[in-house]
């Protein structure tokens, strides 16, 4: 399996015991779990900012965005910091650790079971020999802020 | 270094001259005299002829070359700087900062400079003229080292130098063959070593009818004046022998000039050098280097920790020692993007002599706080907003003086340009003390253009309607004049404001004057807070809007229409806790007896905000909370404390 045949390249990531994809393109970097500081009066899934090399950083709990049950972080725990058009923002997820190519006839569309809510923050299916995992749509969850924050 | 970090540079150095440049006539104007100042503006040119010359932009060379000629002259007092000369050299000056701006805008910096080479030429060949008349002397050349050196020379040869000024008939059609023609019977037999206007300006025709040269030759002057009469359209030859000042007077010349020239081109150099030292850094490795420096700082926190836990006196000091210098490291970086004012306001004051005299008006311009400091990228953008502004009060503002006298003001108007720190923010203020804002005549206009209906008309304030002339499509003023009326409205301005994060409004008081108030947002900018804890949360208060900090019994508050109040040295002020304010988790076991209270104050408003303790005051660097949390109550933005942790800052104007 040659780098050229790629269509992209995803990071994989974990919710719970489901698997979730990013466009690598879109990730600035992994960071460990840290401090943050809560922000007030914000959108309940806005954990707080955290301070990234001299950065504010907004920082998502994807569990409490996509509506799973709240756990206490671990040490497996990465916040996925995105970099979209120059903006940043954080997405704290279980645990973040395989990048992965993948083909064009990898990908197929989100189910059309899942609520007109649910799909929103869903890109596309992938299917990857024995996995299975979702495309999350990254804009999608950092643009429900701008207005939920007001 | 490739040759855009060069185009840069030299776009950056070169408006910076022709600053220095519009700073220095306009000082020269009031010390005529001031000869210092002649040689900074000399060397501003100067500097800038040679880095045209070096970039290839003929024109902006041949400028400033035209430019330095005549200042040279004052220099050697053969020329007064009266206010003829005081407009050609401004006008050239503008012209200059033109060819500059089509270069940084991608142009290739060419522009007709006939007609300003021309003027300046005309000043410089005027001023032989007069000094010819005035003082009925020799024929004035100035002479540098290298002149004087080959003249000497000359005459050691067995040659004698001359200066001679020739006029060429009015009617002449072919004055530079003319010129040419001259030159070649004066080289037969010597060399012409220097003429005024320079050959390249000669050859180009640009000079009137007459023109100077030196020549050294072994000709006998008689022999020399007809030869160059001969040639067709020449009106008069004047030869005068360079010798009576050479080898008399020149002597003494030699022994005085240079070192009266070298006392008088050190002395503002050393001062440059002690007051002007800098180097030019691009603006986004000092992001990195702020942002480099903040992961130190954070690692510093660290260490401090591991310190603490290891309690080893000699690492303790050491990091203690690197506190104290990444702290004073930190004052620095800061610093380092901040530039004042002055930047933009410099060039107003020329702006204003030039519009003031178009119009026929007299205009005192004040300024102030110029070096009120702002971030440079918000330095960059507020230069064109504010010129519109100041042409506004000058053009709209300010009456012409029949009838301010009229009015029992006084002749001249008065125009106050104002910066200054306060809060979050920076306040930029434009004040006239001119005719002031017609109600009825904005109201018409907002009425005709669909703003309001005409029947609401009467419920608006001044205050409001005056806030009309930001609308878009508004002029009050009926007759388009060339310098406001382009076409170009207030609404602009406002907007380009607005994009920057800053609010404007406008003050006028009929017959009284108008006043402009523009309020920037510090979006990198150093802001001095009073750190206090909320539960486990640090906030920082803007110590400009405190008042004061207190402690109060907890049965000092009492209730106004079930708001918590509390009689502050009589005022009744709203009482508020930062906890319920900003839903902060807090678990008390016990009631507290005494609230720490930071006393809070937006203009005559105040509130007493409760905290729980105070931990003392701060310089922070105010940051953004980034794109997606652009609208948090009462919360202006945030800043990394010492050990790396993010603290938010209270925008308490919002909570009042």
């Amino acid at each position: 399996m040659t780098e050229e045949n790629a269509v992209k390249k995803v990071i994989i990531f974990r919710l719970e015991t489901e698997e979730y994809g990013v466009e690598v393109t879109h990730v600035q970097s992994i960071e460990r779990m840290q401090n943050f500081t809560r922000i007030p009066n914000a959108e309940k899934s806005i954990r707080g900012v955290i301070n990234l090399r001299g950065v504010i950083i907004p920082i998502i709990d994807l569990r409490k965005r996509l509506s799973y049950e709240e756990v206490p972080y671990t040490e497996e725990t990465r916040i996925l910091i995105l970099a979209l058009e120059g903006n940043h923002a954080g997405l704290i997820v279980d645990a973040a650790n395989d990048v992965m190519d993948v083909f064009e006839s990898e990908i197929g569309a989100p189910p059309q079971a899942l609520s007109k809510e649910e799909q929103m923050y869903l890109k596309n299916v992938i299917k990857k020999e024995s996995r299975v995992f979702t495309l999350l749509n990254v804009h999608a969850v950092v643009e429900a802020l701008e207005t939920a924050s007001v | 270094m490739s040759h855009t970090e060069y185009l840069d540079m030299f776009i950056e150095e070169s408006q910076e001259h022709i600053q220095a440049i519009n700073v220095h006539l306009l000082e020269l104007e009031k010390q005529p005299e001031d000869e210092t100042v002649i040689g900074e503006i000399f060397r501003s040119a100067h500097t800038m002829k040679g880095m045209a010359g070096t970039m290839g932009y003929e024109d902006l060379t041949n400028v400033t070359h035209a430019l330095e000629n005549v200042l040279d002259q004052m220099r050697e007092k053969t020329r007064l700087a009266d206010a003829e000369t005081m407009d050609v050299l401004l006008e050239a000056a503008d012209v200059a900062e033109e060819i500059v701006e089509d270069i940084a805008s991608g142009g290739e910096g060419k522009k007709d400079i006939q007609a300003i080479t021309a003027k300046l030429l005309g000043q410089s060949m005027r001023s032989e003229a007069d000094k010819e008349t005035k003082e009925k002397s020799s024929i004035n050349m100035d002479w540098n080292e290298y002149d004087r050196a080959v003249i000497a020379q000359s005459v050691e040869s067995g040659m004698q130098g001359y200066t001679m000024q020739i006029t060429l008939a009015d009617n002449a059609m072919l004055k530079a063959a003319r010129a040419y023609m001259v030159f070649e019977a004066l080289e037969a037999d010597g060399h012409v070593i220097k003429s005024v206007p320079e050959a390249s300006d000669i050859e180009a025709e640009q000079f009137d009818n007459e023109f100077i040269v030196a020549v050294v030759t072994t000709a006998a002057k008689e022999d020399l004046v007809n030869r160059v009469a001969a040639v067709s359209e020449i009106e008069t030859v004047v030869a005068e022998e360079i010798e009576i000042t050479v080898s008399t007077d020149n002597e003494a010349r030699l022994e005085k000039t240079p070192s009266s020239e070298t006392k008088e081109s050190s002395s503002p150099e050393r001062k440059r050098a002690e007051t002007n030292k800098t180097i030019r850094v691009n603006i986004d490795r000092l992001d990195k280097l702020m942002n480099l420096f903040e992961e130190l700082v954070i690692d510093r926190g660290r260490l401090e920790r591991i310190s603490e836990e290891i309690r080893s006196s000699e690492l303790t000091e050491t990091v203690e020692r690197m506190s104290r210098t990444t702290g004073s490291l930190q004052e620095i970086i800061l610093h380092m993007r901040m530039v004042p004012v002055d930047q933009v306001f410099s060039r107003f004051p020329k702006m204003v002599r030039s519009l003031s005299r178009d119009l026929g008006k007299q205009i005192k311009l004040e300024v102030i706080g110029a070096e009120t400091e702002l971030d440079r990228s918000i330095i960059d953008e507020i230069g064109d907003p504010l010129v519109h502004l100041i042409r506004n009060s000058i053009d709209h503002g300010i009456e012409m003086p029949e009838k301010r006298r009229q009015n029992g003001k006084p002749e001249e108007g008065h125009v106050e340009l104002r910066a200054y720190h306060s809060g979050n923010h920076v306040y930029i203020e434009i004040e006239d003390d001119g005719g002031g804002i017609d109600r009825e005549r904005v109201l018409k206009k907002a009425v005709e253009n669909g703003v309001i209906a005409a029947e609401d008309a009467d419920t608006l304030t001044d205050y409001d309607v005056h806030q009309f002339i930001f609308s878009a499509g508004f002029s009050t003023v009926d007759e388009v004049t060339d310098l406001s009326g382009r076409g170009v409205g207030l609404d602009v301005v406002k907007n380009t404001f607005e994009s920057l994060g800053g609010v404007i409004s406008v003050h006028s008081e009929k017959g009284k004057g108008t006043r402009f108030s523009i309020q920037l947002p510090l979006t990198l900018s150093i802001i001095d807070v009073m750190l206090v804890d909320v539960g486990e949360e640090h906030y920082g208060l803007p110590l400009t809007s405190i008042v004061e900090t207190a402690s109060i019994k907890s049965s000092s508050i009492f209730y106004v229409h079930k708001r918590k109040m509390i009689d502050f040295r009589g005022n009744i002020i709203p009482v508020m806790f930062l906890e319920d304010v900003f839903e902060v988790p807090v678990e008390r076991e016990w009631d507290r007896e005494n609230y720490s209270v930071v006393v809070v104050h937006k203009g005559e408003k105040m509130a007493a905000l409760v905290v729980d303790s105070f931990i003392g005051q701060q310089d922070v660097v105010l940051k953004s909370l980034g794109h997606y949390l652009r609208d948090v109550r009462a919360i202006s933005g945030a800043t990394i404390l010492g050990d790396g942790n993010v603290a938010l800052i209270v925008d308490t104007n919002a909570l009042l």
